[in-house]
């Protein structure tokens, strides 16, 4: 008989009136308190043992640093217990359903992350010998092709770091091809009301005005207004599509001819291409450039914001201004052009220091490569229905923006909470109690007190109607107008209750500084 | 698809509650000329091992800088990164979270980011530091812009020695937006010339130290330069391990402190992922790009962390928001918050020198060799030489005996042909230097 590490007294649950005691350490058996790295480390304290050093004259011009730096270590152990348990203060899409409208938390594969930490790929300099790099830029250059080809566009910037640095390469793009024409009276963007903020402020990083465009009672981009706000200053539209409410804009092969009949250029924003691949390529729809997000739609991780990519694809009529590097091939051999006096055409510039994000070039090929033309086709349907049948089956407690058939994601808006005391917020910080990330609120801006819900494809049907009873049932609470309480408190299970953002705000505190100081 | 969860049953089951016949039926509303019959014409699905094994056979096409002796700096730089950095930012909490938008349920990145904005404005010796941008080039650029906003001026020079590739990164940034910039050519030994052409329209001056050269400059003239005008001085860093040995920035008068943190933590990764990092002065902080993390309580008083300030982001201001940029570098963050952790500052002290040791010692062997002239009489782990022969030339030869020794300045600027800038770090052994003197020998001859 094995030796219990009880010593064999079994243990029977006894009833007990307590319902929450206040332990003496702060903790919560799992759920444990954590310092700051500052509060716990010390600076003379080290978790990396060194070689001996050699002990030259240093050649440093008398820029010694003579004065404290102040930074704190720890050992190993003490590192991997201060990170772990900070780690369990997280939710993550491998914990549960994470319906970010609009972020698309879908699963990240883990062979991906095993290819990416290859050493070929992984321990690679970005300036090494091109002949040394082969491997690394045929990678960029397929990965360039599968971009092309399901977005059936003719070429490709890679460099861009993040959706909202495409979308700056995009609109550079179209103000490099208006300078060349010497268009010099076209700077006015038109914009929806709908679009994420990166449209707005990345258009005036590019000198360009913006023209608000106003939505249709159907949420889609309301033609009447467009068509009176159409001119001969006319830069451009930057429209996402599907829109930001989940909905395709139906007449979008109009918008682009409209567009282009005042000679101005259509930039898509590519966040929800998601929504798309396999079944619509956006070169068919008109548009002269759109960003990936390759971590929404081909599922490098997010990593707590980031990092991204953002490969924008270019029309035959921006092409010839996209920026430095290029990829080329001749023959068996690849190379990327680096500087702008070596490109063809009337490259913009350059937009970073490198080649773009390698370490999520790999994960997105790897992706691309395991799902195949058909594997991403079923990805964006069962996606599309994963949305529709959340709206399907919370359409009669909670109250669909637009309603119909909607594309990946299912936008909510606050009317059925309407005199309830609860609020879109209220409703979301319960969803937390429940297990659940929230979905996006407030945004689209278009909608009221907007729930924007994306599934994506990685949720299976049992999880789905889990999510979908737990919904119906805090919908049901929250109408009833008896459990405000519990709306306004939460959440009541997370590792800290409501945060105060005013505070936060008010009075800026952004670092750490010694109690002493 | 092992990705997909949904089985034929259940996607039946679904589209009966949706109430329409078949998955085209959800697709309706894209016009039928773009609606695409059949597959897209690339490969269809492959298994795990099959996609593995093609993967690796592509890496394998790479020759790694661990494979044999290595020395290239140029703005990255490949040192040893503990294991424990790695294990840590592929648990699921940190690899597969969102922006920390819930801070309920978001505590442990937020604190993350607060330490690690503590951890880079001790670094720099800056009041303030940002939660990230996508690498040292852009955070450069978003430099230059801030300053313009900060002092309502639309000029600004960069000075000899700032990185070609963050030169010209800032100089896209500013193209549409008005903003004169004046950039230094690129060559050894220090240039002061841009002091004498500030005035009272300049926002910024930008120098960066060690330059790209390996040169380490004393920023306080520029520093007293700049603020003789009523501008700002920018200083730029690509090689975060320099802090260990030399001043900071800040305090050599430094109001914004930008730069590359992929040394610590992040890896070379071909060029990308990075770590932009980015300080400023407190007065300045309103001004600043990018997510800030800010402490505050809970309705219970307990201490937790938010991202704040975002009345400056492109969310909440759109036209009028200080900086485009949304997703950052978050889990570069975190690895290089951890790995700054691990080192502290007495490791992170012994790091440098260890690296400034190796740098001495390679350049005394190299300068050694017939016709080669040490150009950077200071430097920390990366300095130049003058060769008898074109660099990119002598770089290739060197290839042959798996030697990747240097990068020849021309790659980076037009007409330094001569100029080979080489990098050496705590991975670099004394066979590898040995190796390398052999090969840059052979490659003269």
């Amino acid at each position: 008989m094995s030796v219990m590490n009880n010593q064999g007294r079994q243990t029977t649950p006894t009833q007990t009136a307590v319902n929450e005691v206040e332990t003496v350490s702060g903790n919560k058996g799992l759920s444990q308190r954590e310092l700051l790295i500052f509060e716990v480390g010390t600076p003379r304290r080290t978790g990396v043992d060194f070689p001996e050093r050699i002990g030259t004259k240093n050649r440093l011009g008398g820029q010694e640093r003579t004065s404290e730096i102040g930074l704190p270590g720890l050992s190993e152990p003490e590192i991997m217990r201060h990170y772990v348990r900070l780690s369990q203060k997280n939710y993550a899409i491998d914990l549960g359903v994470y319906p970010l409208g609009s972020c698309t938390m879908k699963h990240n594969p883990r062979l991906n992350e095993k290819v990416a930490r290859l050493a070929g790929f992984a321990d690679l300099h970005p300036l090494q010998p091109q002949s040394t790099t082969q491997g690394a830029i045929e990678l960029m250059g397929t990965l360039a092709h599968w971009i092309m080809t399901l977005t059936g566009m003719p070429a490709v910037a890679m460099s861009p770091k993040a959706g909202a640095h495409g979308e700056l390469c995009g609109m550079m793009a179209i103000r490099a091809a208006l300078d060349a024409k010497g268009a010099d009276h076209k700077r006015r963007v038109l914009v929806p009301e709908s679009a994420h903020g990166t449209n707005p402020a990345t258009a005036v990083q590019c000198g360009f005005t913006i023209d608000s465009i106003p939505a249709t009672d159907d949420g889609r981009v309301d033609m009447d207004a467009l068509k009176a706000k159409l001119g001969d200053d006319v830069a451009g539209i930057m429209l996402t599509n599907p829109n930001t409410c989940g909905l395709f804009e139906r007449d979008i092969i109009e918008i682009a001819e409209l567009i282009h009949g005042v000679g101005g250029y259509f930039y898509c924003d590519g966040a929800n291409f998601n929504a798309l691949v396999g079944r619509v390529r956006p070169g068919d729809l008109g548009i002269d450039a759109m960003h990936l997000n390759l971590h929404k739609t081909f599922s490098t991780p997010h990593g707590g914001g980031g990092p991204g990519a953002g490969p924008t694809v270019l029309s035959d009529a921006l092409s010839p201004f996209a920026p430095v590097p290029r990829i080329e091939q001749e023959g068996d051999t690849w190379k990327l052009v680096e500087d702008v006096e070596d490109a063809d055409g009337d490259s913009f510039g350059r937009m970073t220091a490198f080649h773009g994000q390698m370490g999520m070039f790999t994960r997105a090929l790897t992706y691309m490569m395991s799902h195949g033309s058909d594997g991403l086709k079923q990805a964006t349907e069962d996606a599309v229905l994963n949305a529709n049948y959340i709206q399907a089956s919370l359409s009669d407690v909670m109250s669909p923006a637009f309603g119909g058939i909607c594309m990946h994601e299912a936008l909510f808006d606050d009317s059925f909470l309407k005199g309830s005391g609860v609020e879109t917020l209220d409703f979301a910080k319960a969803m937390i109690d429940e297990g659940y990330h929230p979905m996006t609120m407030y945004f689209p801006l278009v909608v009221h007190g907007a729930m924007l819900i994306e599934p994506t494809e990685s949720e299976s049907k049992a999880e789905l109607d889990r999510f979908i009873a737990v919904m119906r049932s805090l919908a049901q609470k929250a109408v009833s107008g008896k459990h405000i309480d519990m709306f306004k408190a939460a959440p009541i299970y997370a590792p800290l209750r409501r945060l105060d953002e005013t505070q936060a705000a008010r009075k800026p505190v952004l670092r750490w500084t010694s109690p002493e100081a | 698809m092992r990705y997909l969860p949904l089985n034929t049953n259940d996607r039946n089951a679904m589209l009966d509650v949706v109430g329409v016949r078949s998955i085209d039926d959800l697709f309706l509303d894209v016009p039928k000329s773009a609606r695409i019959d059949g597959l897209i014409d690339l490969p269809t699905h492959q298994t795990e091992a099959q996609v593995d094994a093609a993967m690796t056979a592509l890496a394998g096409k790479n020759r790694a800088a661990g494979a044999g002796p290595f020395f290239i700096g140029g703005g990255a730089y490949r040192h040893h990164i503990p294991s424990s950095v790695d294990h840590l930012i592929q648990r699921s909490e940190f690899l597969t979270a969102y922006t920390p938008y819930q801070p309920e349920i978001s505590q442990g990145t937020l604190q993350v980011l607060f330490e690690f904005q503590t951890q880079v404005a001790m670094l720099t010796g800056m009041e303030v530091a940002n939660a990230s941008m996508y690498d040292g080039s852009t955070a450069c650029g978003e430099a230059v812009l801030m300053a313009c906003r900060a002092k309502r001026r639309k000029k600004a020079y960069i000075a000899s020695g700032v990185h070609p590739h963050y030169s010209a990164t800032t100089k896209n940034v500013c193209k549409f937006l008005d903003i004169t910039l004046d950039i230094a050519p690129s060559a050894p030994s220090r240039d002061s010339a841009v002091l004498e052409n500030l005035d009272k329209d300049t926002a910024a001056i930008v120098v960066q130290s060690p330059n790209v050269f390996g040169e380490i400059v004393d920023l306080t003239p520029y520093a007293e330069a700049a603020h003789a005008v009523g501008a700002l001085l920018i200083a730029v860093f690509t090689e975060p391990v320099a802090f260990g040995a030399i001043k900071s920035p800040g305090e050599m008068g430094a109001d914004i402190v930008v730069g590359e943190g992929q040394s610590i933590g992040v890896g070379l990764n071909y060029g990308g992922p990075y770590v932009g990092l980015f300080a400023c002065r407190q007065k300045l902080v309103r001004q600043m790009p990018g997510r800030v993390c800010g402490e505050t309580i809970d309705a219970e008083g307990n201490r937790g962390y938010v991202l704040t300030l975002s009345t400056r982001e492109q969310h909440i201001r759109r036209e009028k928001a200080t900086s485009n940029i949304c997703t950052n570098s978050g889990l570069c963050t975190v690895a290089f918050s951890i790995h700054m952790s691990l080192l502290g500052e007495a490791g992170l002290r012994i790091l440098a020198q260890i690296n400034h040791e190796k740098a001495c010692q390679l350049a005394d062997m190299l300068s050694a060799i017939d016709g080669v002239e040490l150009v950077t009489d200071t430097f920390f782990n990366e300095f130049t030489l003058r060769l008898p022969k074109p660099a990119h030339e002598v770089v290739e030869a060197m290839v042959g005996n798996n030697v990747l020794g240097g990068l020849a300045a021309s790659r980076l600027m037009k007409g330094q042909d001569d100029l080979l800038i080489v990098a050496a770090t705590e991975t670099n052994c004394d066979e590898d230097m040995n190796a390398f003197v052999s090969a840059l020998t052979e490659a003269l001859s």
